[in-house]
């Protein structure tokens, strides 16, 4: 495989505190025309017993999409951008993420294999709170075409 | 967590109501402003073509935010929603000629869990293809 497979286990440095709007909810919610009120009207995310507004349960990988650049830009890695395509992504929440919560995100590298052709890259991300609280955990498996060929 | 639906209520095989999801080039180019995914091959059908895709396609998180609101809609509360996870198994050509694609996506209970936790397999196609691959959602009900 082209990639490096000493990167399986590498944990990348927490990213920049990450603060979510709740203009930011609004418009990856209606983005998506999603108009379920938690996501747009305060009082009716708070009668559901949240604080503030709620994000849309995908809304967290736009915070890890923004981390996770650190990974796939490492030049040791040796992963080409321009030939890699989404392959699988998921969520565990401990909470939904609420508008207000400042987030960090640590990445780590799950696991590196050859299918079919391509690499397979697994990262795990791990959203927290700025004072430790787990909010989810995020798996994206990222293929990068091609690349036995080189 | 203040969902109204009951785990009692639900049993292996309830079906949530199905939507239909109309897809322009204009929500891609909202979604990419809003979640800050600017890769070419969803805006720009020149580039996308070059690369060898039948069009520009939609971001598969398009597609998975999208295929949710089935579960979000039929609890109500979006925190209901305690795990999600999708394979992309095939892409979602949006063809800039005043149609756009159209996603559609249905889901069923099929698998009853512990504390009130119920496990939601969806089906999202498009042009008569399945999009997503196990596609899951497990839901905290009251």
């Amino acid at each position: 495989m082209a990639l490096n497979p000493n990167f399986i286990g590498r944990t990348y440095p927490s990213s920049e505190p990450y603060l979510v709007g709740r203009e930011k909810i609004r418009e990856f919610a209606s983005a998506t025309c999603d108009f379920n009120p938690a996501y747009h009207d305060i009082a009716a995310a708070q009668g559901l017993g949240y604080r503030d507004l709620v994000a849309p349960p995908t809304f967290a990988f736009t915070v890890v999409f923004a981390s996770s650049r650190l990974v796939v830009m490492d030049p040791d890695l040796g992963l080409d951008y321009t030939k890699v395509v989404h392959g699988e992504e998921s969520f565990v929440y401990s909470r939904p993420v609420v508008a207000g919560d400042e987030l960090v995100v640590t990445n780590t590298i799950e696991n590196i294999r050859a299918a079919a052709g391509n690499d397979m890259i697994t990262v795990k991300s791990s959203v927290s709170t700025t004072s430790g609280e787990l909010v989810v955990v995020t798996t994206m498996v990222i293929v990068a075409r091609g690349t036995d060929s080189q | 967590m203040t969902t109204n639906l009951k785990y009692a209520d639900v049993e292996v095989g309830t079906k949530l109501p199905a939507l239909s999801v109309p897809i322009q080039r204009l929500n891609l180019i909202k979604y990419a402003g809003a979640s800050g995914d600017f890769n070419i091959i969803h805006w720009n059908e020149r580039f996308a073509t070059s690369v060898g895709l039948p069009n520009v396609i939609a971001h598969g998180m398009f597609t998975m935010a999208s295929a949710i609101r089935v579960v979000t809609d039929w609890a109500g509360d979006p925190g209901s929603v305690i795990e999600y996870g999708v394979r992309f198994t095939r892409p979602v050509p949006v063809p800039d000629d005043g149609v756009g694609a159209l996603l559609e996506i249905s889901g069923e209970v099929t698998e009853l869990l512990d504390a009130h936790r119920v496990r939601v397999t969806l089906t999202v196609s498009s042009a008569g293809q399945t999009v997503l691959g196990k596609a899951q959602a497990v839901v905290q009900l009251a």
